[in-house]
């Protein structure tokens, strides 16, 4: 099989995926338990490592634009640009590629060693539909719980850069808050939680599709755990351009 | 199905089944619902690439009949118990469970079907991150039945493997051997009319891989129960087909041999080779075999 072919063959096997993943959603049993405990895993679980990447980020943004800023005179709007890159680009992007680090390796490893180890065959002979019990809560978790992470990154890069601009560089509070107020804006805020479930289903898909074709014991397992990070984080960056010319487009953002 | 003693009633035919018309049968036994086999296979092929993995296999399995699957790593012993689950679909040909025709079923149709199978996997296929209890306990879970349904029929199967005592323990605490008896329970759970065994004495030490059949023994004799038994060890073939099980005065299950002035029924041995049966039959025809393929098989030269 050429790789076109093999392309096309996987992306039609990864949305046979997601479709017969929601579509069972809807049939009993429902696996509510095991969809609390991945928005657990997920959510609760990859909380800090997102609040230390969007603090010190907010922070590393401040750090190296304030001097630019300054030599325009234009410091003063420091925190506009701050939170417009965060809560537009940086936000959803370094979440999910730090979720698709820390979730999809994890997904990958259990579903492949489920499979390798006949688990998997084992559910499927004890009448339960794999894609029901392991992919849909799975999937689920991983779109309703990115958003909140954004937003809770977005937040802390905000107060990173703040307490740089407050603390380096002697900027006023009030004018920090000020000028960051000013530059988000509603549509912004859309755009900024509509990436997250794009990139949450892109993460979940591809990484539950590599564990479960995994083939050739545990180094097989290793195989689909890496590619799944490396395609899950590349699919990621390429969507997120196109999912920013759409939202600009739709929700009318002017680019200043 | 317990042992016959008349040694006249057993045919030495080996292509029993394909002689007798299904009226014949119906004459030769008292319940005619046990004349339906409880697996068939028809003329079942299936190919992964170009490689042909099962070659025109036809055989059925009676009801409390064991059909021991021999053949070496690679023959195409485990595709035929992954075909019976619906785990695989063959290229052409039928597989019947209990009469009926399974070979276009849908995931969702072999969920029904699943119920009335239980599988013991190689490893035993445990899931690692439930304790014993929950892994026997998790067909009954996912049907919703009750808290007190669920402790009983739990206790009442890690008894019949002698494994009380690990209710709470994790699959990694477990020996091997521990491992394929938990399997057996969990397989067992919801009382299935079939049972299939995928190598499940591979790996154990002799005394290990002996409570292992005697299980299928006592499944087979007791409960009665059509079972496929995939191994390439000839000391389970010995133990499964000269063995039988009964229950003394004392109510204990006690294994006895065939004797030389009885032959078991239940139990016949099929040989794959490259995906292609070779034989089918008894164990003493078995061992008796001119085949070249057989004779090395059996002496390992």
């Amino acid at each position: 099989m050429n790789s076109f072919k093999k392309f096309i063959f996987q992306l039609q096997e990864i949305t046979n995926l997601i479709i017969s993943a929601f579509l069972g959603v809807f049939k009993k049993p429902h696996y509510l338990v095991d969809l609390i405990r991945q928005m657990d895993i997920i959510g609760v679980g990859s909380l800090p490592i997102v609040l230390l990447t969007g603090f010190f980020t907010g922070g590393v943004l401040i750090l190296q634009t304030y001097p630019t800023f300054q030599y325009y005179s234009i410091q003063s709007t420091v925190g506009r640009t701050v939170a417009t890159s965060l809560i537009r680009e940086l936000g959803p992007v370094l979440t999910a590629l730090m979720v698709s680090g820390r979730i999809g390796s994890a997904i990958s490893a259990e579903l492949g060693s489920m499979v390798v180890s006949q688990q998997i065959d084992a559910m499927r002979a004890l009448g339960t539909d794999p894609m029901r019990k392991l992919v849909a809560p799975r999937l689920l978790a991983l779109i309703f719980m990115l958003p909140f992470l954004t937003v809770a990154a977005d937040i802390f890069g905000i107060i990173g850069g703040g307490l740089v601009a407050t603390g380096i560089f002697n900027m006023d509070y009030n004018a920090y808050i000020t000028s960051v107020r000013s530059g988000i804006s509603t549509a912004d805020i859309i755009g900024g939680i509509v990436k997250p479930l794009v990139f949450g289903l892109i993460i979940g898909s591809i990484s539950c599709y590599k564990g479960l074709t995994t083939e050739g014991g545990t180094v097989g397992v290793g195989r689909s755990t890496t590619n799944s990070v490396v395609l899950a984080s590349i699919w990621v960056i390429i969507f997120d351009f196109f999912l920013s010319r759409a939202i600009n487009t739709v929700l009318d953002i002017k680019y200043i | 199905m317990l042992p016959q003693t008349d040694a006249e009633t057993v045919s030495t035919d080996e292509n029993l089944e394909q002689e007798l018309e299904p009226t014949d049968l119906e004459d030769a036994v008292d319940e005619p619902e046990r004349v339906t086999p409880a697996i068939e296979f028809r003329d079942v092929h299936l190919s992964f690439d170009d490689k042909k993995v099962l070659d025109n296999v036809s055989f059925i399995v009676r009801r409390g009949e064991t059909k021991i699957i021999l053949g070496r790593s690679g023959g195409g012993k485990s595709t035929t118990i992954r075909l019976i689950l619906g785990l695989l679909k063959p290229d052409s040909g039928q597989i019947l469970i209990d009469g009926e025709d399974i070979t276009g079923y849908s995931e969702v149709k072999m969920m029904d079907v699943r119920k009335k199978i239980g599988m013991v996997f190689q490893e035993g296929a445990l899931f690692d991150s439930l304790s014993v209890y929950d892994n026997v306990a998790y067909r009954l879970h996912e049907q919703g039945k009750p808290k007190e349904e669920v402790e009983h029929e739990v206790q009442r199967m890690l008894q019949f493997v002698d494994l009380e005592d690990a209710i709470d323990k994790m699959p990694a605490e477990l020996s091997g051997g521990m491992l394929r008896r938990v399997g057996i329970a969990r397989a067992l759970v919801g009382d299935p009319s079939i049972v299939l065994f995928d190598e499940p004495t591979a790996g154990l030490d002799p005394p290990t891989a002996r409570t292992i059949c005697e299980l299928a023994i006592k499944l087979r004799d007791i409960q009665d129960v059509s079972s496929i038994f995939v191994t390439h060890e000839l000391k389970n073939i010995e133990y499964l087909s000269s063995e039988f099980a009964v229950v003394d005065e004392n109510g204990q299950v006690v294994f006895e041999m065939e004797g030389e002035k009885m032959c078991l029924i239940n139990t016949e041995i099929v040989m794959l080779k490259q995906g292609k049966i070779i034989f089918t039959g008894k164990n003493e025809e078995f061992f008796g075999s001119d085949d070249p393929y057989i004779k090395k098989f059996v002496r390992g030269r």
